[in-house]
Parts: C-alpha cells; structure tokens; sequence
C-alpha cells in the first residue's frame, strides 16, 4: 500500500522516522481510516483535535468578557451580548472542554495500555462516543452561530424556561445529547477496569491515574443522566409551557436548582478526579519513588465519588432551602474536604527523599498542587454557611472554582498532555519553550483570578457587565493577568504543533518512568501489547535505592 | 490600603462574618503556606544532583499511617469548628427578632419595589433606620433576582412563588450597595440601588414625608394594610371570609401564626405562603368544615396587591380575634 502512495508515503517520514515500524499512526491513512476507527489511540487523538477546537472558542469568549472588563462602564458590548459571552464561555467550556478533556483523551489513550490491554472493552462504542460529542458540540455551535444563548451556563428556571429569547432549545438538545457520550466513555472504562486487566494486576498495583478514572466513570454514568432528564425538563417547559419549574404554571424553580446541582457538583470532580490522577503519574515519575500512602488516595478518590453525590445543596445556601437542609449540606461539603487534602499531603510527602527533576510535565503538576491547595481552602469558606451568604454569587465564587476547574483541571491536562506528547506522537517537544509557558501559565493565572477573590468579598457580584467604579484597579489587574494566561496557552500549541515536524525522536520511555504505557514503542502499535504482559510488581516500582526507611 | 480590600461593615452581622472570614483565612494561610513551602523546600532539598545518572530512585519511604491519620483527623477537626463557627453566625442570620420593623420588597426585571408597611413606598432605594432590626420580606413578579447589600454581608434570593426573609440591624450611618446578586436577564447589573442608613429621627421624618412627594409616586396610595383593606372589599373576600359563624368561607381574623386542619385532616400553620397559595391556590388545602367553593385568583392581583391583602389579613387581630375557633383552624 505504501508503494502505491509515494506522496503519503513522505507523510510517514515525517510523523514517524523510525521508519519500518508500524504504528498506530502510519498503520493506515486516510480520512476514512480515522474516521471509522476503533482503535482506542485514534479516537484519542479525534478528542484530543476536538476538544482543543472547543477549547479556543471558550477562550474567545473569555478574551472578550476579560476585555469588557477592562473598564466599569459596559462600553465594548451591550448587556445582552455580554451576557451571551459569559453563558457560551461557560457552556463549552464545561460541558466541551473540562468534562471530556482528561477522560476522553488521556483516559481513552491510556487506560488500556496502563492495564496491559489491546483495546478498551467496547471500541465501537467508544467510537461512537466521539460521533455523539460530535453531534452534541454542532447543535452548541448551531446555537452560537445563530445568536447565541444568555441563560448562564446554570440555566436557571424561570429565566430559561419563560424570559430568555435565546437559542435555550437548541443548546439544551447540544448538551442533552453530548451527556450520552459522557455516559458511553464511562461505561466502556469501567467495564474495561474490570475486566480486562493484565495478569497479576491487582486493583492495588493498578496506577493511580486508573483509579481516578474509575472514580470519574462512576459520577459519570451515575450523574449524567440527571443533568440530561434536567435539561430534557427545562427544554419542554421551554416549547410546551408543561408546568415543572415555573411557579407560574404550577412548578418550582427551585426544585430545578436541585436537579441541576446534583449532577453539576460531582460534574466538578468529573473535571478535577482525573487530573489528580495524572498529577500521581507525574510526579512518582519526576521524584522516582513509589507514591506515598497509595492506598489512601485511591480509597480518596471513591471517597470523593460518593461524598460528592451529597453536597449539591451548598450552592443553595441564599436560595430559601430549609434551614436544616443548609446544615446538613454545609457538614457534608467540609467532609467532602478531607479527601482532597488527604491526596494533597500524600503528594507532598512523596517528594520527601525523592530524586526530583523538573522538567515541563511535573513544572505544571507542582503549579497544579499549589493551585488546586488555593482552590480547595476557598472551597471551605463558601462551605461555611454564614460567610457564604455574602460571598454566594460574588467574584469570590468566580475565582474559587476557576482555581479548581483551571488551576486544577486544566493544570493537570497541560501536564498530562506533556508527559504522554511523546508517546503519543513519537516527538519532543521543547523542553525550554515548555518550561517557560508553565511558569507563564502559573503567573497568569494567579494574577487573573486571585485579585477576584478580593473582588468578591469586595461584593462584587458575578455575571456584571457594568459595575462600579471602586472594581477597576482590581479588574484590571485580572485583565492583565489574562493576557499572561493567554500567552502561556498559545506558546505549547505553536511549539506542540511544530514538535511534530521537527521535534527530536522520543525514546519508548523518555522519562524513564514506571508503567506498562512506557514499555511499548512511542509511539505505540496498534494492538498495543504483542503479548500480554503478566505484572509481578506494585505501581511505581521504581528501583530502590536503599530501604533504610520502609 | 486595607480600607479598599475589604467592604464596608455597617451591620450588627457584618462583624461576625468578618471575624469568621479572618479565621477562615488564617487556617488556609497557615496550611497554604506549608504545603507551598514544604513543596518548594523538598523539591530543593532532594533535587536530583548535576552528574547523578537520571534513573537514580528515590528511597524507599512509602507511606506511614500514623501520618495519614494525623493528616485525616487534624484537618477533620478544624473543617468542624468552621463548620461550627459558620453554622452559629448562618442561625443568627436566619431567625430574624419578633421586634423587627418589617418592608416589603418585590424584584422585578430590572428593579426593585419596596414598601414600608406605614406606607412610603420606594424604587431602587431603601431607608432604615440605625440601631433597629429590620426584616424585610421578599417576593418576585417574574424570575429569580438576589437582594445584596455587601455592608451588611447578606443576601437572600428573591424566587417567584415564595416569600423570602433578610433581617438586619444597621450599625453605621451612610448608603451603601445594593445589587441585584441572581443573574436575570439584560440589565441584571443595573438591578441596583441603594440602602440609606438614617438617624432614627431622620427616619422617623423620612416615613411621614407626603407619599405623593416621593419622586417615583405611588400608584395606589396608603399602607399596604390599607390597600389590603381595599381589595379585600374590591373582590369580594368580605362575602364570605365574615365572623359569622354561617359564613361561606372560615373566619380570617388572628389566623396568621395558628395550626390549620384541613379536610384531609393534614395540618399546616397558617403562615404568609399559607395565606398566598389559598388566595391563588384555593382548592390545595381546604380547612376542614368547609366546601371547596373559592375561586383562584391567579393573575388578578399582583406581587404586590397580595402581600398588601395578606397584610390585610394579618391586621385582622385586634377586636375580632376572641371570635376565632378552634374548629376553624
């Protein structure tokens, strides 16, 4: 087949040189063979293009709500465009960006390679998967092209049931139906989890990214469904005015904020899970030591699943929920604390006597441990009943879970994209230019939203297109700290892009870390493994050094 | 400086939250700044050195238990006394005083309506005086809007459907913020205006201004007890909400605050949601004794008419509470 196509033949060349071996990217070419594809790898890469699509679109809105900012008196767009902004930025931001992001890129990659199979459980469906987002994400941008939606991406009854003009429908249908693809991805992992494990792997010597995304499935195909019977409820109180949540026909908007929650909640730790499991990758691999308290932070993973079935409530508190019901969900979102910080000590402790590099991937895992320490703490003080009542809907609110959805989530996707970019595409990347957008996307970020902490306990409420002149120093600030964050994304995708032509060769294990993912070629066959491994040892087996302490 | 990073305190609330937050961000600070520096000072401390070949493994230090108990339970403890703490300050909040000078406020896209219950009536701007609990009891004609005031650090969602309450005791002569904090459409950041802290003198004045002085008038004059008293009259209540014992409807007199049975034999207080939804909602409980005769009247008296009717009815102790039964509710 090679022989007949000279012309791609040189495309071979290019993305892989290691010449005669086949993998999975020069086992075929084609659109056809991209597109009807089953192999795990692929339909990663399919995610990885087009979440990273979504994700530039999120950040223009976001360019364009820091830039409205800028100045107190709402003179770059009109209210309603702003408030599409903010809506849009948030909507495919969550729900097209942070929610599939790990899971559906790394998580699909990965997950068979870390346990030593040849395909995830169900490869159809994971295919299939990838067309439902397709499909989901083009009737969201179906919306948007034609005028957008201003609901906030919380589509609050009755604003979105009764007074929106705005293309409700059609984004609810968008999101309704990406929900399914949330769903089939964790199916297709947990199945996989269970069953298709190499010989000799026990779920204790599983890795721990494994873990966090056996955690993520569950809140997955447990949650999902809730916010899609939701949005499925709004969207027919929408066209058939069917009393559900408008207290003008009978319902209650309150009670959407409860179906709402219940799933946006855990959706938050559908976002973080599988970035705390790509931070226990990187930095075993960067300090070559085993993980401190392993078992503590798979447990704290399933811990995190169930807790956070259980504190939807706290984003109620000012919403005239009973009293008691306030009590009890504010107990619950201390409790829901604890895991998290259990994982944040454990990291902290594996660097204790470890031999530690700094290259790109753990850079940005060490920023993720600072960033999501900030986002967690704040976390606290919104769980705390009578200091949430003044900060409820304030900036606070807006930098808290930018802390965790950003500084968090996306922190740990940067990571991961560096540490596992040379196994996937058989490159390197530049190690200097990588470094330096870490440290630019550290700096960035912490000057755009720590300033809106303050903003927040200030009383400046979110969503505000004009606000009052006292806000300025401080959203200025935030708008600076933005561009440095814009910066720090647009350096890895020009020096990422560029790796694939001209990036030096990447070994099988360039970081010498531990896991069976390394042990294949870089990038990987097809069928993954040639044999299937048997696993004789523990997660992180890296060579000890000497066992004086044990 | 400092001034200009933390909003203004004008209530009796304002400090206890204040106090809750300077606790809140000393914990963090503390266990903020020990990871940061516990982070920073290994990753130094034990950084693989120039001229060490790269698989060279760290040692063999895995995990302790004691460790992950100290580190479960410590943190477990504090997040309890905050929880504690927030919980205590959230009750305050929550339970406003039987003394408390009560308003009316109703939201509306993209203002807010308030009214006094000796009559003036204000947009978008809230007199109180100093030194007086005030409550405020809050409705909304269309979606959810939120009443702020970062001074006082509370707010309360103002839902369509419900009553809602924010009480306060204002510490500090001056204006101060009001904002709308529940996005609500267009011009959901110019759902704002001001709270006006009085000398109660000034207040006293205030209140007993000519109404129709006041810049943005008054469509139906008087108290809301007084309209009430009109619309009572006007649709009719007065046929058979009457004392005589053979009235159509149950004696409404000194009902607010007592236990109802209906026919079902369920019981609920008769509270001001009770007496909304059996304005709008008749047929939903019926009070046992009585036949399910009450039209709706949904969609013919607004927001405000019906806390000024429900006002009304809640005036209507006095005289005739001696005449109410206890087979009535």
């Amino acid at each position: 087949m090679d022989d007949a196509r000279p012309a791609q033949r040189k495309l071979v060349n290019a993305m892989e040189p290691g010449a005669s071996r086949t993998n999975y990217l020069n086992a075929d070419y084609g659109l056809k063979s991209w597109l009807l594809t089953r192999d795990h790898k692929r339909i990663a890469i399919l995610y990885l293009i087009s979440i990273t699509l979504m994700f530039l679109l999120g950040s223009f809105f976001a360019v364009l709500i820091r830039l409205e900012l800028l100045t107190p008196h709402g003179d770059l767009v009109q209210g309603d465009t702003y408030n599409k902004l903010f809506t849009m930025h948030g909507i495919v931001m969550v729900f097209f960006f942070l929610v599939p992001s790990i899971p559906a890129v790394f998580g699909n990659f990965l997950l068979p390679l870390m346990i030593g199979a040849r395909d995830l459980a169900f490869p159809r469906l994971n295919l299939l998967s990838w067309y439902v987002y397709v499909v989901g994400a083009a009737f969201t941008l179906w919306a948007v092209i034609t005028g957008g939606v201003d609901t906030g991406w919380t589509f609050y009854t009755p604003y979105s049931t009764t007074a929106s003009h705005t293309n409700v429908l059609t984004t609810a249908i968008g999101i309704f139906i990406t929900g399914f693809s949330s769903i089939l991805t964790g199916l297709n992992f947990i199945v996989t989890i269970h069953q298709m494990r190499a010989p000799g792997l026990t779920w204790f010597r599983l890795p721990l990214f494994v873990w966090a995304h056996y955690a993520t499935s569950l809140i997955m195909i447990l949650g999902t469904p809730v916010i899609a019977i939701t949005i499925f409820l709004v969207g027919i109180e929408r066209a058939f005015q069917l009393g559900i949540f408008d207290p003008a026909l009978g319902g209650d908007p309150i009670l959407f904020q409860h179906l709402f929650w219940f799933y946006s909640h855990p959706a938050v730790y559908i976002m973080i899970l599988p970035s705390m499991g790509v931070v226990s990758e990187i930095i075993t691999c960067f300090a070559r030591k085993r993980i401190f308290g392993y078992e503590f932070i798979a447990v704290s993973s399933l811990a995190i699943a169930l807790f956070g079935f259980l504190v939807w409530g706290h984003h109620m508190f000012t919403s005239t929920q009973s009293v008691y019901a306030a009590l009890i969900f504010s107990v619950l979102s201390f409790a829901v604390a604890i895991p998290s910080a259990v994982k944040v000590f454990n990291w902290t402790a594996t660097l204790y006597r470890g031999s530690i590099s700094f290259e790109a991937p753990m850079l940005f895992a060490l920023g993720f441990i600072g960033l999501f320490t900030i986002g967690g703490l704040t976390g606290l003080f919104l769980a705390a009943l009578g200091l949430d009542v003044h900060v409820h809907d304030t900036y606070f609110v807006v930098a808290h879970f930018h802390y965790i959805m950003v500084g968090g989530a996306l922190m740990g996707y940067l990571g991961a994209v560096h540490f596992w970019w040379p196994k996937m595409t058989g490159r390197m990347y530049s190690e200097w230019a990588a470094r330096v957008s870490a440290v630019l996307v550290f700096v960035g970020f912490n000057l755009t939203f720590f300033p809106q902490f303050v903003l927040g306990y200030l009383g400046m409420p979110r969503r505000y297109h004009v606000y009052p002149d006292e806000f300025q120093v401080l959203n200025v600030m935030s708008t600076t700290g933005a561009s440095i964050l814009g910066v720090g994304y647009l350096v890895p995708l020009c020096y990422l892009i560029w790796s694939l032509w001209r990036g030096p060769i990447a070994s099988a294990n360039p970081w010498r870390a531990a896991g069976l993912e390394w042990k294949v070629a870089s990038p990987p066959p097809t069928e993954n493994f040639a044999q299937t491994p048997i696993v004789t040892e523990e997660a992180y087996s890296y060579p000890v050094r000497e066992a004086e302490v044990v | 400086m400092l001034q200009s990073l933390f909003p203004e305190n004008a209530s009796t609330i304002a400090g206890q939250v204040d106090a809750l937050f300077f606790f809140m961000i000393a914990v963090s600070a503390f266990f903020g700044i020990l990871i940061a520096v516990l982070v920073v000072v290994l990753s130094l401390r034990y950084r693989r050195r120039a001229g060490t070949a790269d698989d060279v493994a760290g040692e063999a230090v895995h995990g302790s238990t004691a460790l992950e108990v100290a580190w479960t339970g410590i943190p477990f403890a504090i997040a309890m006394v905050m929880f504690y703490w927030g919980a205590s300050v959230y009750m305050t909040m929550s339970r406003p005083p039987d003394d408390a000078h009560e308003i009316f406020v109703v939201g509306k896209q993209w203002m807010w309506k308030l009214q006094h219950l000796e009559g003036r009536r204000e947009i978008n701007e809230l007199h109180v005086p100093i030194g007086q609990p005030v409550k405020l009891t809050m409705t909304s004609e269309d979606v959810i809007h939120s009443f702020y005031v970062p001074a006082f650090r509370l707010k309360s969602d103002v839902v369509p459907g419900r009553y809602s309450t924010l009480w306060f005791e204002p510490t500090k002569v001056g204006t101060y913020h009001l904002f709308c904090a529940e996005y609500c459409g267009t011009e959901h950041s110019l759902m704002i205006g001001r709270v006006i802290v009085m000398e109660p003198n000034d207040f006293q004045a205030w209140l007993s201004e000519d109404p129709q002085a006041v810049a943005h008038g008054a469509a139906a004059a008087g108290s809301p007890r007084e309209r009430g008293a009109g619309l009572f009259a006007e649709k009719g209540c007065v046929t058979c909400h009457k004392s005589e014992s053979s009235a159509m409807g149950p004696k409404l007199a000194g009902i607010v605050g007592r236990e109802r049975t209906f026919a079902d034999g369920s019981t609920a207080v008769a509270d001001l949601a009770y007496l909304r939804e059996s304005i709008l909602n008749p047929r939903e409980k019926i009070v046992a004794g009585y036949e399910a005769v009450m039209p709706t009247f949904q969609g013919q008296i607004d927001e405000e008419g019906l806390l000024a009717l429900i006002e009304y009815i809640r005036s209507l102790r006095g005289e005739e509470s001696g005449d109410v039964e206890g087979s009535d509710g």
